[in-house]
């Protein structure tokens, strides 16, 4: 079902220019509460693009936006160029629009090499599949066990989602995602909840995806962001604030203002040893 | 083959053993509460595929068990005694009712679905009541041959023959039910259970495999039901009324909600304390199901089929030696 809809990791649209992701007047609302307000900006192919902002900013109705989580009041969201906009979170996903979960969303009496099987079946068509069994289906298991490898979690395979620690979860939430060959991956406070040592073992495995990968994350974490993203926006009470490379936004006095709402913010973006 | 499988192996010709010899072994009553406790085996094995499996608890399989039953009366009244031609056509009939009903039950989820399913259920109990020209309304249908295996053959009336023909069907069947568990559709329908969100997530349009779960769980139920009705060479509304779809869910959560042959044991369970012990303290039958479901809950709450660690509290092995390893 839905084979021919697949998109091949970065198929489309790296090469000549269009954006992974474009964002035209996005916008939200919650009865009267402007959840996200007009938001515009893109996402070139192949960047490492944040969204930050202070709590209420507006990020992860954002995100659900972007993802067909939730629907948009107005706007319009375009992956490659193609309007996105009336398509179901399913439809997206199978067009290399794939999210992770905030707070670690997996099938946990599965083991972790069956949460990334399902990915892995999905991407090959096979999902409906009522003969041969899972585990006789060789090309599958290579090609869950090199994701489980790609992220660390290869000795775990055989553990239940449910018995694996908070770090390792984190970890199997973005193999699941990862699995699904996205062309544009959305990450969702991937750092929540992570020890120091976790996020930056993290930022080693989101700096060594291939190039074709868009990464798009929403992130607390200031520390991951400025030291994985090459693009940055920043939302403020569900209003773009700004888009550019993280010295612009570093610079940003409208960003410092709007992160502590005071003057003297100078210190605030500042890397550890610069 | 390491000790595991030696072990595995041993017990599933023990089993096999063990349903070969009931006709060898025991009267023609106990005979036919053996192959009722197959037929319903089958039927509790569809719902545990919605309920146990994908998520879906269900209580209405007992309108497709009668669609099969019914389905496989008139096929052999009007057409063949072939057992096969009425399997298939009666379960082809159970998909086509699950096809065009389907739609209205996976529209809800958890309580929501069981709710819909029990509409579906009485529904197709009334139906069957009413619609005297196909059914026999509340008389029932007979006059059923007994069933033929192989073309030309002589059909089935000893109640022996009758219990091996239940029994292969039925063995077929959970062959292909553990096939399908163990296949990818298997493993979409368990994701679906887990975690539906994270499914669509994924790319999956969850509601198109929850609905190819009650399709197939009404195939299934459907052929139940035309063994049913080649069994007892009479179907009735009651075959399909609240009662027995009650009875298939009782089954399943008394066998443990997931594993098919926790369900099959369920179901004998089932079977054999309404019709076996029911008749010894005569016409007790539903204070016996109260009390082995209020036990099954209190003593077993995962089912016979879950997991030792419950098994363990109820027996503990060393009580003497290590009178503190039961204090947790």
């Amino acid at each position: 079902m839905n084979a021919s809809q697949h998109v091949v990791p970065g198929g489309r649209g790296s090469a000549d220019g269009v954006p992974a992701l474009g964002v035209e007047g996005l916008s939200r609302h919650f009865g009267s509460l402007r959840a996200v307000q007009e938001v515009t900006f893109e996402v070139r192919a192949g960047s490492r693009h944040a969204v930050i902002g202070p709590n209420g900013a507006g990020k992860s109705t954002l995100f659900a936006l972007i993802a067909g989580a939730l629907p948009a009041t107005s706007g319009r969201v375009r992956l490659h160029g193609d309007d996105v906009t009336s398509m179901a979170e399913y439809a997206r996903a199978n067009r290399g629009l794939v999210r992770t979960f905030q707070h670690s969303s997996l099938f946990l009496s599965a083991t972790a090499r069956e949460n990334v099987l399902l990915a892995v079946q999905r991407r090959h068509g096979v999902q409906a599949s009522p003969w041969r069994s899972v585990t006789r289906r060789r090309a599958l298991l290579e090609e869950a066990d090199e994701v489980l490898a790609q992220l660390g979690l290869l000795d775990r395979a055989g553990a239940a989602a449910g018995a694996l620690s908070h770090g390792e979860r984190r970890q199997l939430e973005v193999a699941v995602a990862l699995a699904t060959a996205p062309s544009v991956l959305l990450l969702d406070e991937p750092a929540a909840g992570m020890s120091p040592a976790d996020t930056q073992a993290f930022q080693q495995i989101v700096l060594g995806l291939p190039q074709e990968v868009t990464v798009l994350l929403v992130e607390h974490d200031l520390d991951l962001v400025f030291g994985l993203a090459d693009t940055v926006t920043v939302l403020h009470l569900g209003e773009h604030l700004i888009t550019g490379d993280p010295e612009q936004v570093r610079a940003s006095e409208a960003v410092q203002s709007a992160y502590l709402g005071a003057e003297d913010t100078s210190d605030l973006f500042l890397e550890e040893g610069s | 083959m390491n000790s595991l499988q030696v072990r595995r192996t041993l017990l599933v010709g023990l089993v096999a053993f063990a349903l070969l010899m009931v006709p060898w072994v025991f009267g023609a009553f106990t005979v036919s509460t053996f192959t009722r406790a197959l037929v319903f085996a089958v039927l509790a094995m569809a719902v545990n595929l919605l309920t146990g499996v994908a998520g879906l608890p269900t209580l209405g399989q007992a309108a497709y068990f009668g669609v099969g039953a019914y389905t496989g009366a008139l096929v052999s009244i009007h057409w063949s005694e072939l057992g096969i031609v009425q399997l298939l056509v009666a379960t082809l009939a159970g998909v086509v009712a699950a096809v065009l009903t389907g739609p209205l039950a996976i529209r809800g989820r958890g309580v929501a679905f069981l709710m819909i399913t029990l509409a579906i259920g009485e529904i197709g109990y009334s139906a069957a009541g009413r619609l005297d020209a196909v059914t026999g309304g509340t008389d029932g249908l007979s006059g059923i041959l007994p069933v033929v295996v192989l073309p030309g053959g002589e059909g089935l009336v000893n109640e022996g023959l009758i219990y091996y023909y239940v029994l292969v069907v039925a063995v077929l069947a959970y062959l292909g039910v553990g096939m399908l568990l163990r296949s990818p559709f298997g493993l979409t329908l368990r994701g679906l259970r887990d975690n539906e969100a994270r499914l669509r997530a994924v790319g999956y349009r969850t509601d198109a495999y929850a609905l190819g779960a009650f399709v197939y769980a009404g195939g299934l139920a459907a052929l139940a039901g035309s063994l049913w009705a080649s069994s007892q060479r009479f179907v009735a509304p009651g075959d399909m009324g609240f009662e027995i779809a009650a009875l298939a869910l009782l089954a399943v959560i008394v066998g443990g909600v997931g594993s098919m042959w926790g369900a099959c044991l369920g179901a004998a369970l089932v079977v054999f304390t309404r019709d076996y012990f029911g008749q010894i303290v005569s016409g007790h039958a539903p204070l016996l199901l109260g009390t082995l479901f209020v036990l099954a809950v209190y003593l077993l709450p995962k089912g016979i089929a879950g997991g030792r660690a419950q098994w363990r509290t109820l027996f503990p092995r060393s009580h003497a030696e290590h009178p503190t390893a039961e204090v947790r």
